[in-house]
Order: structure tokens, then sequence, then C-alpha cells
């Protein structure tokens, strides 16, 4: 893939962008509307694991997708279906060892996985900054919470210690934590398992980064607590601008924060859509498959679940055919034959060769 | 309860694996990822050459074992280096250093096994009582436990010896005894670990009977990190024969070839004939690193976090 | 499973019959499990207590689905292993099918396990990774003496999960998580219970994956006539499983009714904030609801507040009564019971949420 746009456009990935931005490389899908603001912009992302002695594990393969910015984009998967993988990925995050990353990550005009360690030390928590699901082990448990965010704002700015001080209780309250000057000095464990991801939020706040990923923000959390989290969250980002990409397997999540989302299965984007379509009409089986799946708060009791059969596998069969068709109701012959290519039509994207009918599901949401 | 069944869900992706009948055992895995180990792989070859060794050594041996024939080449300043009739030349008391260092591996070998089974079994036996009776149980056993091991086990060691005697047999208890309190403490915290688990709750709303989950689900699932340490534990037993040979306290028939002993003998002689301890000292070591090695690639193939 | 509505009506007719006419299999009654605050190195003192449960009643009849929720630390967990005696109830009695299991020791608590199973939330950890799946589904039956031919017995247990006959001599490792669930299912249904205590048995799956293990325990309760205690923090897999709910805060129920209701007007706060919170995968309902935010967190159980446990967090808290004296379920309609004192006041609008700025506003 690196190749591929040097060839087409020699020079810096500044010269790159700008070419892809206003150029003619239709060769890149996607990039039919050209657009200013787009903040991140992923292309043909491909990593794949090979620790020794194993055969490689593709865990992410030809993903590619846009963020503007203030725009909220929903990542939705199941276990296995590389969406942690992709926003490690785009982090820089990934270990060097055993990891091979392709493809191109634009934000703001930068390749990410061209830049330097330093670079990359720079974008992270200035420019994009992480909240991850699990806010115990995000936190280092033996410095107050104060001092952890502290020493996030000291990285990127020249500030003297009290206005670094005054600038987190500032940050602790706009996550609604009460009593910020004295939570200041508390340590994780004196926290509740909300309060610690408030701080971790305020955290990844704390040098108004252009972009939030947040990776599971609420899984590990109460449902009520959940609703606070995403209320916050929903709010910094709503003031701030700050784009978001959730990543999440929960569907609630998604429908009620994120401007557009891309259902992920076994590695790739099967469908992406914007909000209101992806939910109203679903057009891919798996998309259509998981809403009829779910026990839902909206549905008339007593109506029946229809599983998806099957279980979401490690491997990535994408070489011999569509990886959901073992699972898929709709299938045809073409499934199994050759791996269907994203179709991108307007706003939606789609990957299979038989898609849900697009009236039929509305007769079932209402 | 022979109702049909709709096919289920699951059984398609399934299938695809089902190619065998017979399952992949925890044991099976764990012998599979040993074998892609190349440390482990090391540590396997030097100690099945040294178990070869000592099992074979009448074999191996050019010379009868201690025959002292060669004593009058062996002066008070000299002991004659290697010569073709002698790979490694004689030792101070005139036998063949390379028949005495065959010889020695036995004994080693030998002694370090059943030292350290002694400390298994009676380790396993405490650690049982400790982690599957309960707790009034667990507080006895465990201070008595606590009691041994703030005895240095060399220490510990040396009085078995001094109170049973100076002989092969309290030798081997003295080591054993040494080891009891590590396998004891191990084997008890992993029980204890395993008996907080979920499938021993499960056995519980079974409705199992007590001994059935203790024997037959907690310590199975337990024996992983023990058998682990045994391995590594036989390298110090080889060490720790070494050294009681070395303080004087060995088996004291000089007719059987120790690496300690051999040691001890060494010492007087050691500047103009450093051969007579390089060579029992690179056995020891040597011995000692291949058990560690294979140890350490147990843990590693046992290890939970290894599994896929 | 069409005809759920149906039979649903008749049951909560059964709820609201007496009790005498109602086969209740498990009657719990004043069930309590306080877990000691020690303190001290030498000389352990105990300091405190954590109330895990606190009180509970619960009767559960023959042949429905009860359904428990609440967040973590609610004590629902607890519970449901105090009814089964995998931990010891400090106070209280648990009837099942006339017998105080809370009484029973030794062999006959042992027979009596027999008659009651547990589902586990993490299919994984709850099986023994030693041993083959034909050795799960059997150990049971030998530990209890139950005559079996094993070929036999070990099929039929696997296709009533819905599991190959082939899974009988691999190992739990080798499965993926719903075929775990499976596996532990079956071995819960091997010694035929009468009644099965699921804890979280979908929480730990993947999204698609939770809907086939839901249907397969409807499937085995129509089969099997088995009785369920399903026991979740996500609402809506109570909602699609259970007859009756219980809603658990803090140690205590604080809203029992059958499942219709309970989700259609739900009167205790708690209960309420917790549905407005529930996402729903639908940005049309999304973006129209109105969400009732709670305040801070759920309190210790070992110092859990004054009067109402919930007043802490309450959007409806009065200036009387909430924070000091602690209100008893009450049946406010026919078979809807809720701990609060002032459930009608709220029902009928005359008290609305002190913080009206935690309601969050309806996005135009």
């Amino acid at each position: 893939m690196k190749d591929f746009a040097r060839l087409s456009t020699p020079g810096s990935a500044d010269d790159d962008m700008t070419e892809l931005l206003q150029g003619p490389g239709g060769a890149d899908r996607g990039l039919e509307m050209p657009d200013e603001d787009v903040l991140l912009s992923v292309r043909d992302l491909r990593v794949v694991f090979g620790a020794r002695g194993r055969k490689p594990v593709t865990a992410v393969d030809e993903v590619s997708f846009d963020v503007r910015r203030g725009e909220h984009v929903g990542l939705v998967g199941e276990s296995g279906s590389g969406k942690s993988v992709t926003s490690l990925a785009v982090m820089g995050l990934l270990p060097k060892r055993g990891v091979r990353v392709d493809g191109r990550v634009l934000f703001a005009g930068d390749d990410l996985l061209q830049a330097s360690d330093n670079r990359l030390r720079d974008v992270r928590g200035k420019d994009i900054a992480m909240v991850f699901q699990d806010p115990m082990t995000s936190l280092n448990p033996v410095v107050p919470v104060g001092r952890q965010i502290t020493e996030v704002i000291h990285r990127h700015h020249d500030v003297s210690r009290s206005e670094a001080v005054d600038r987190a209780v500032q940050l602790l309250r706009r996550v609604s934590i009460p009593d910020a000057p004295r939570r200041i000095k508390e340590y994780p464990h004196q926290l509740s398992g909300g309060m610690r991801q408030r701080v971790l939020i305020a955290m990844a706040l704390a040098n108004e980064p252009r972009l939030l990923i947040a990776d599971e923000p609420t899984t590990a959390l109460d449902v009520t607590i959940q609703a606070q989290i995403l209320e916050i969250l929903k709010e910094v980002v709503a003031e701030s601008g700050t784009a978001l990409i959730m990543i999440t397997h929960d569907l609630g999540v998604v429908a009620g924060l994120c401007d557009s989302v891309h259902v992920m299965y076994s590695g790739r984007i099967v469908e992406s859509a914007r909000r209101r379509d992806l939910f109203g009409r679903p057009r891919h089986p798996y998309t259509g498959g998981l809403l009829n799946s779910i026990p839902r708060m909206d549905t008339p009791r007593g109506q029946a679940l229809e599983p998806i059969p099957g279980s979401p596998t490690d491997l990535l069969p994408w070489d011999e055919g569509c990886a959901f068709a073992p699972r898929c109701t709709n299938r045809v012959d073409e499934c199994t034959e050759s791996p269907p290519a994203l179709v991108v039509n307007g706003s939606r994207e789609l990957r299979c060769y038989n898609p849900l009918d697009a009236s039929d599901r509305e007769a079932v949401a209402r | 309860m022979t109702i049909p069944v709709d096919t289920g869900p699951g059984i398609a992706a399934f299938a695809g694996t089902a190619d065998t009948e017979q399952g992949d055992s925890l044991w099976r895995g764990a012998f599979r990822r040993l074998r892609r180990n190349p440390a482990a792989i090391i540590g396997a070859v030097i100690v099945l050459a040294f178990v070869t060794v000592a099992l074979l050594a009448p074999l191996l041996a050019p010379y009868r074992a201690a025959s002292t024939q060669w004593a009058d080449q062996v002066t008070p300043t000299t002991v004659p280096g290697p010569s073709p009739g002698h790979l490694l030349g004689l030792d101070r008391y005139g036998s063949d250093l390379y028949t005495q260092l065959l010889y020695g591996a036995r004994q080693s070998l030998i002694v370090g096994v059943v030292a350290t089974l002694i400390g298994l079994v009676a380790g396993l036996a405490l650690g049982i009582l400790a982690g599957g009776l309960g707790r009034a149980a667990d507080t006895v056993v465990m201070r008595f436990v606590d009691i041994m091991l703030s005895i240095p086990g060399l220490l510990l060691a040396v009085s078995v010896v001094a109170i049973l005697g100076q002989n092969q047999v309290s030798v081997m208890i003295a080591i054993g005894t040494a080891q009891v309190p590590i396998f004891a403490r191990l084997l008890r915290g992993s029980m204890l670990s395993q008996s907080k688990s979920d499938y021993v709750l499960a056995a519980t709303s079974l409705g199992l009977r007590r001994r059935t989950i203790v024997l037959g689900h907690v310590l199975p699932n337990s024996l992983g990190p023990t058998i682990v340490q045994a391995t590594l534990n036989l390298a110090t037993a080889i060490i720790e024969v070494a050294a009681l040979s070395f303080l004087g306290l060995g088996d004291p028939d000089p007719a059987v070839a120790e690496w300690g002993r051999m040691l001890v003998a060494a010492q007087d002689r050691f500047s103009q004939s450093p051969q007579l301890a390089f060579y029992p000292g690179f056995a020891i070591a040597l011995s000692a690193l291949g058990f560690t090695l294979l140890g350490e690639g147990l843990r590693e193939a046992l290890d939970p976090r290894q599994r896929r | 499973m069409n005809d759920r509505s149906a039979e649903h009506s008749v049951q909560s007719d059964l709820a609201v019959a007496p009790d005498a006419e109602r086969d209740v299999i498990l009657d719990v009654r004043g069930l309590a499990v306080h877990f000691p605050i020690k303190s001290g190195v030498i000389l352990e003192r105990t300091v405190g207590a954590v109330k895990a449960v606190d009180g509970v009643d619960l009767a559960v009849t023959r042949g429905t689905t009860v359904g428990l929720v609440g967040e973590s630390g609610c004590g629902k967990s607890t519970f449901g292993r105090a009814v089964l005696r995998l931990v010891e109830p400090t106070s209280g009695e648990v009837w099942f099918d006339g017998t105080d299991v809370a009484r029973l020791r030794g062999d006959s608590l042992r027979r009596m396990r027999r008659r009651m199973q547990m589902i586990f939330q993490d299919p994984l950890a709850s099986l023994n990774p030693r041993q083959s799946v034909e050795t799960i589904l059997t150990e049971p039956l030998r530990a209890h003496d139950i005559p079996y031919e094993r070929h036999n017995r070990v099929s039929q247990l696997l296709d009533l999960v819905g599991l190959p006959e082939s899974a009988a001599g691999r190992y739990p490792h080798e499965f993926s998580g719903g075929q775990r669930q499976r596996i532990g299912i079956a071995r819960a249904v091997a010694l035929e219970p009468e009644l099965v205590i699921a804890d979280e048995p979908v929480s730990a799956l993947d999204v698609s994956i939770q809907a086939q293990v839901l249907n397969l325990l409807e499937e085995l309760q129509d089969r099997l006539g088995l009785t369920y205690l399903v026991i979740a923090h996500d609402l809506a897999v109570v909602r699609h499983i259970a007859d009756e709910v219980a809603v658990m805060y803090l140690g205590a129920i604080v809203e029992y009714a059958d499942a219709e209701a309970l989700y259609e007007t739900p009167r205790h706060p708690y209960t309420i904030a917790l549905m407005s919170a529930v996402p729903v995968p639908d940005p049309v309902v999304e973006d129209n609801r109105r969400r009732i935010l709670l305040e801070g967190d759920i309190p210790s159980p070992a110092d859990p507040p004054t009067g109402c446990r919930f007043h802490t967090r309450c959007p409806f808290r009065q200036p009387h009564r909430c924070d000091t004296e602690r209100p008893a379920l009450r049946d406010i309609s026919p078979g809807h019971q809720v701990a609060c004192h002032y459930a009608e006041e709220i029902m009928a609008g005359s008290i609305s949420p002190q913080r009206p700025d935690l309601v969050e506003a309806v996005e135009s």
C-alpha cells in the first residue's frame, strides 16, 4: 500500500495528503467527496500478527474510514472483530515486534504510521487521546489522580505547578466529579469504577485533543453509571468540538451517540452508514441479525429472539469468501466463492453479495 | 429426555474443528508447547544425557570405579593430566578422573531424585492436609511449615545428617526434609486459590463429595507449579548433595564416587591441577542447568496464560 | 414461545392468587448474608459486616422464571449462592419444596443439591479444565449414585443442548464461549433438577451468541419443566426471559412484580432510573427519551445509608421519612410490591424529581 502511494504521488506525507484531498487520485476509495473537514483518514489499514513459529494472523484488513472534525464515529463489533486493534493501530500503540501494520493513517495531513516515535508521542495525548475499558489498569495505582492529570498537562504545556493543579480541578469539575479539590489528592483505589472512568476522561481531555478514542469505556460499568459516563462524554465532546471514535460491542450505546457507524466482522468493515440509516434499514445480514437477536427494551415483550447461528471465529477466512457466510441466513453461492468487496453507495458502504431487502426490515422494526 | 432437537446453532462452526474424536487435554497441549521451546529442548537433552550416563556408568566407564591402581603416578606435587589411557587424567588418589566423573553422575542422580521425591511426597501430603482439610488443619500445618522454613535449608540438612548419622540414606532424608516446606507451601497456595474458582463452586453445587472435590478437582489443577518446582529442585538437590559432601557430611564410603567430594579432594591441589576441580564443578553446574532449563520450560508450557 | 403472552396472563393470575393456590417451589424468608470484616494481625476480631444480602423474601412458583436484577454489589449473586448454600446464610429460611435448605447439614444437604442446580456466568472458569466433556457430564451422576448408560446419557445431554456427540471427548478450552455455556447448561440439567439458578448466564458471551443461549434456556424449561431464578444485571435480558421480576438494591428487594407490570409501570424510583438508563439500539428512541441520571455511586454495603437505602441517590427524595425510616416492601397494586414511602405520590405525579437538571433534556 505504501509503495502504491509513493508511486502515484512522490513526495512527503504532506504532499500525499494535498494530492489526496484535491487531486484526481480516484484509486482510493471513499475519497469521492474531498473534504477539508476530515481530521482522521484511515486507508486500507491491515494489521498482521506473526509471532515466531506461528502462522501469521490477519487481525484487521481493508479498513478505511474518515472522521471529520467534531464527528462521532462508532466502530461496532464483537470480540475478535478487530475494532480494538484498529484503534491501537491508529494510536501507534501496537507492539513493534511481531506485528505488521500496513496502510495509511492520515491525521491532519500526517501519516501516523510513518511518523517517528517522538512525533507519535507528541500526537498522543495532545492531538489524539484515548480512554480504555478498564480504568483501574489505565491509572497508576501509587500516584494520586491529580498528579496523574497534571503530569499529562505538563508534558504538552509549559505551565506552572499551581496552574496545572487549577486546570486539573477544573477538568474534574467538567466531568462532574464532586468535591474536586479533595479528590485530586486521592489514589485510584479510593475511587469507584465510575469515578475512575471520569478521571480518565478528564485526563484524556487535559490537552484539548482534537480526537478522542473511547474503547469500550462503559463496558465494565453498571447501567446507571454507564448512563452518567455516556452523558458526560457526550457533553464534553460537544463543548470542545472534539471528534470521537466510540469502540463498542453495544449497539445501544452507538444508537444514541454516533453520527456514523461502522460495523466490523472478523477484521473487516462489513457495513457503514449514518446512524439512522443503519438502525432503520440495516442491509448487511450480520447487522440485521444482531438487531434481531438482542433482547431489547423497546420491542413487545414475548417476541422471540432470532439468534445468529454459529459463533464468531478467531480465524479470518476472508480469502475463500465472506467470513460471515457460515452463519448467514442470506447466503448465496457467491458468498463462499470469493470475498465480497466493500461497495460504496452515497453515505452507505456495504460488503455483501446478497444484502437484506431495505423495505423488509422497516416493516419488522416498527 | 429423549426429545428430538432441531439442529442447534453452533454445530456448524464446531464441525469444522471436530476432525478428531479425542480432544486435546491440557497436558498434551503443554507437551506440545514444551517441544517448541528451544531452551527446554536443550535442558531436556542435558537431563537425558545425565540420566543415561548415570544409568550406564558401568558400561561407559573405561575402568572400574575407585580403582586406585595408578596411585604410584600421583606425587605430592603433581597429578598426571590427560594421556592416551586416561582421557581427563588421574585424580589425586590415582583413579581415572573420567571414570570417577561418570560414576559421580550416578550418585548425584540417585541422591538428588530420591531426596526430591522424599521432599515432594512429604510436601504434597502436608500441602493437601493444609489446603484440603479446612482452616484448623491449615493453621496447624502451616505454622509447622513456617518453623521448618525459618531454618536455612542447608543448616536443616546438616542437622538431620548429624542426628541420623552419616550415611547415604540420611543424606537423602536430609536434603529431602529441607525441600518439604517449599512443596507444602506451594501446593497449599495453589490449592487455596483453585478452591475459590468457579468450577469448584460448580462441583459443590452438583453435590459432589468433599473428597472428590479436593482430590479430583482441586489437586490435579494445583499440581502444575509443584511439578515445575520439583524439576527445579532437582538442580538444587544435586548442588546440595555436593555441598554436604564438601562439608564432610556426605556418604562416608570412599569407594563411592561423588562430585562434591571430588571437589573437596581437589582443594589442596587447586594451584597445580585445577582440572581436578574444574571437571566435577562443571558437571554439577551443567546438570543443574539442565534441570533448571527443563523446569523453566515446563513452567512456561503449563502457564495458563500461554493457553490459547 | 410465540404464545408466551397467553401463557403469561395465566401466570400473572397465579401470581396474585393466595399462596395456598400457588405451587411455590422455593420460598425464601428473611434471608441475610453478612460477611464479617476482620481486623488485627494476630488476634482477628470482627469490626463490622458487609451486609451483602439483608433480609430478602422471595417466592418462586414451580415452572416459572423469576428474574433478579440489580447492579454490581447489590447482593443478587450472593443471594443466589446462599439459596444453594454455596455461601452460608447468616439468618433466614430457604424453603425448597417443604424443606428448609438453610438448616440442612452434611449428606442430606449434598443429596438435596441434586434438585437445585446452578448455571454460572463464566463458562470457562466454571468447567474443570482437566476434565473432558464426558467426565464433566457424568461425574454428577456418579456422585449421586444414579445408574446410567454412559454413552447414551452423554449423547442425550449433548443433543439436548445442541452440541454434537463428538464433543464428548474434548476439553473445555477447545470450545467457543457459547458452546462452553451449553456444556455448563448440560451439566446443570444432567441431574434432572427442579430449580435452576442461572447467575448472569449470558453476560460473558458475545452479543450474537446471547440469543442462542437464552432460547436454549427457554426451550429446556418447556421440555424439562424447569423452574428458573435468573440473576442478571441486563434488564433487557430479564425482561425477555422472566415471568416475574425482583429488583434488588444494596442487599434488599425494592420492587417486585410480574414482568409485564414492572416494565410497563415501574414504581420504585430506582427501577424507573434503571430502566431509563438502558440504551436502546434505535436512534429514534434514543433521541427522544427522557433519561433520569442518578447521582453518585452505590453506597458501600458495609455502611449502608439510614432509612431508605436508595435515598442518597434518589431523584424523588423527600425531606421526611426517606432518611430515617426504612420502607417495607408493600403491595401497591395486586401482585406489585414496592419498597418506597412515596410510590403513590410519584405515580400520581405530585412529586417531581428534586433535581430537574438530572433529568436529561429531550433533544428537539
